[in-house]
């Protein structure tokens, strides 16, 4: 059965790729640092299943610390010129969007055609990852019809790849290690605690209180976890199920609802939701590293009031 | 109940607000919060630091599949190099009418129905905004105005960005098959309480509906804003001939 064994294997294979070349790469003074932070990441994919949890956790101690001691710096493999890119843009036309398209195509397709393809009763590809499998296939599928178009020399893609990884730096892990730390925060129980002083800080202020508690303390609680689901389960058992529905008869539908969508308002405003909100500045190469958030942060806060107006007149 | 544990969050927000790197901040959490925990329960201190080395590095482990998406990049990169923005932008410049906002607002709308759909992955940054959305909207504004500002160009990508999260996170829950859904109705579950993802879904439009209006108007003030700039910028006189 395909399944992550497999990506694992291939995602290995690629940062094992950006290794090497940036290890090659001797116009990057800090060559060795991206090979040692993109090695150990190769490491990590090829051999995580097998190694204790211990080196697994000291190998992300060794990523954060190159991180953080500033021994990686951008590589800058050669490409092609503005004037080069006009050019080709104008000889190639609008064939050139059709690999970017067949990305998301191809993952479609798969991910609803993988979760029914049986052969003697055996699922081929393990339907919990048909979304994953596909993704990757459709990645393969766009470069290889890249390729076939634009006929690159072997390494160019590689070296391209390796040319917006490196725009991307160490922050391509930080959505990895975000949602490592929320596993840290559940089994320490951060979430049961901030629940707790919730529901203890406001035992009865009225029906309008309530709403403005649940849906503000959603959107709050997912700033600072980064993740809305890990603010339900908190929030609506320390608030939203005692007092709207339990003391005041709210409609638990219209509750969880619109609860979750204001935790959304909250994700909107915090680096903890790195690939949403940090990971696109850097993609962008925007100066601001929170520029995407601040753009959001407007949006995020009138749409917050909107769902607490919309919870208080329907939930009742 | 222990207040302890609580230390990783203050962790994090010194951090980010002093603008350590962030991923070291998050290390330092993760270990300050497990350490903590393990403390106020009675965990000698080498047992502390190990368990929550355990802790952390099997959640890593666990979570690998997230950082797959980044094998986009070559393929992207070599369209790049290919001239796949100046296309983008190209294309966008050939459309009469065609502003940032209004492109911007179809984007939205579009990103907004296709996740009601459940096609959530008809989007995101790395494979629709960096190589196509960010470039038309900057295109867009550009053929209008001739060159913009660094300034104005910074917010016409970042709102490119919130624009893509904002479409796909008041578009998803219309969906009854989506993850946060199904959360819900688990959740509810477990509390005895039985909705129908249906019953769900179907509370998530009037936000969604808001989102559109909302962030819809913000984009066509941003049109203003670019008219204004650009007609301010042009009436500066020339510092060299």
């Amino acid at each position: 059965m395909i399944g992550l064994d497999l990506l694992y294997l291939v995602g290995g294979a690629f940062f094992a790729a950006m290794a090497l070349l940036s290890g090659a790469d001797k116009e990057n003074a800090r060559r060795w640092g991206n090979a040692l932070f993109w090695g150990l990441l190769s490491v990590s994919f090829l051999l995580g299943s097998y190694l204790s949890d211990l080196i697994n956790g000291l190998i992300v101690i060794a990523l954060a610390l190159l991180a953080g001691f500033g021994a990686m710096g951008q590589g800058r493999p050669a490409t092609t010129s503005p004037q080069e890119r006009r050019e080709s843009a104008g000889r190639l036309g609008a064939k050139l969007f059709i690999p970017a398209l067949a990305i998301p195509v191809v993952t479609l397709a798969g991910t609803f055609l993988f979760k029914a393809w049986t052969v003697n009763g055996q699922h081929v590809v393990d339907p919990k990852q048909a979304t994953l499998v596909s993704l990757v296939l459709g990645i393969l599928t766009g470069l290889a019809l890249a390729v076939a178009m634009i006929r690159p020399r072997p390494l160019v893609p590689l070296q391209e790849g390796r040319r917006l990884l490196d725009a991307v730096g160490w922050a391509a892990l930080l959505p990895q290690v975000l949602a490592a730390l929320g596993a840290v925060f559940a089994a320490a129980g951060v979430g049961q605690i901030i629940g707790h002083l919730a529901g203890s800080s406001l035992s009865d202020g009225g029906p309008l209180v309530a709403v403005v508690a649940y849906t503000v303390g959603m959107a709050v609680f997912t700033v600072i976890m980064g993740n809305a689901f890990a603010a339900f389960p908190v929030m609506t058992a320390g608030i939203g199920l005692p007092l709207i529905v339990g003391k005041y008869g709210g409609d638990p539908a219209i509750m969880a609802a619109i609860g979750m969508l204001s935790g959304f308002c909250g994700t909107l405003m915090t680096p903890m939701a790195a690939n949403f909100n940090l990971v696109p500045a850097v993609l962008l190469e925007l100066k601001d590293r929170y520029g995407v958030i601040k753009a959001q942060i407007p949006t995020a806060l009138l749409l917050l009031t909107a769902n607490t107006v919309l919870m208080y007149v329907f939930v009742y | 109940m222990s207040l302890w544990p609580l230390l990783g969050i203050a962790v994090v927000v010194v951090g980010f607000v002093v603008r350590f790197n962030p991923l070291m901040v998050v290390v330092a959490a993760a270990l300050v919060t497990g350490i903590a925990a393990a403390l106020s329960s009675g965990v000698d201190p080498l047992h502390a630091l190990t368990g929550t080395l355990e802790t952390f590095g099997k959640a890593f482990k666990d979570n690998r599949y997230i950082t797959l998406t980044w094998m986009i990049l070559p393929v992207i990169g070599l369209l790049e190099r290919a001239g796949l923005q100046e296309k983008a932008r190209g294309l966008i410049a050939g459309v009469r009418g065609a502003t940032t906002g209004r492109l911007l607002i179809l984007y939205l709308l579009v990103r907004q129905i296709t996740a009601a759909l459940g096609l959530t992955s008809l989007g995101g940054h790395p494979q629709m905004v960096r190589p196509l959305i960010a470039p038309m909207a900057e295109g867009a504004a550009e053929a209008r105005h001739g060159q913009i500002s660094e300034k104005m160009r910074e917010t016409i990508k970042a709102q490119s960005a919130a624009t893509d999260n904002i479409g796909l996170f008041f578009g998803e829950d219309i969906f009854i098959a989506i993850a946060s859904i199904l959360l819900i109705k688990g959740f509810l579950e477990t509390n005895g309480i039985i909705v129908e993802p249906l019953q769900l879904s179907v509370w998530a439009i009037p936000t969604a509906v808001l989102a559109l209006l909302i962030h819809g108007v913000r984009l066509w003030r941003l049109d203003t804003a670019i008219d204004r700039a650009a007609a301010a910028n042009s009436k500066t006189p020339e510092t060299a001939p």
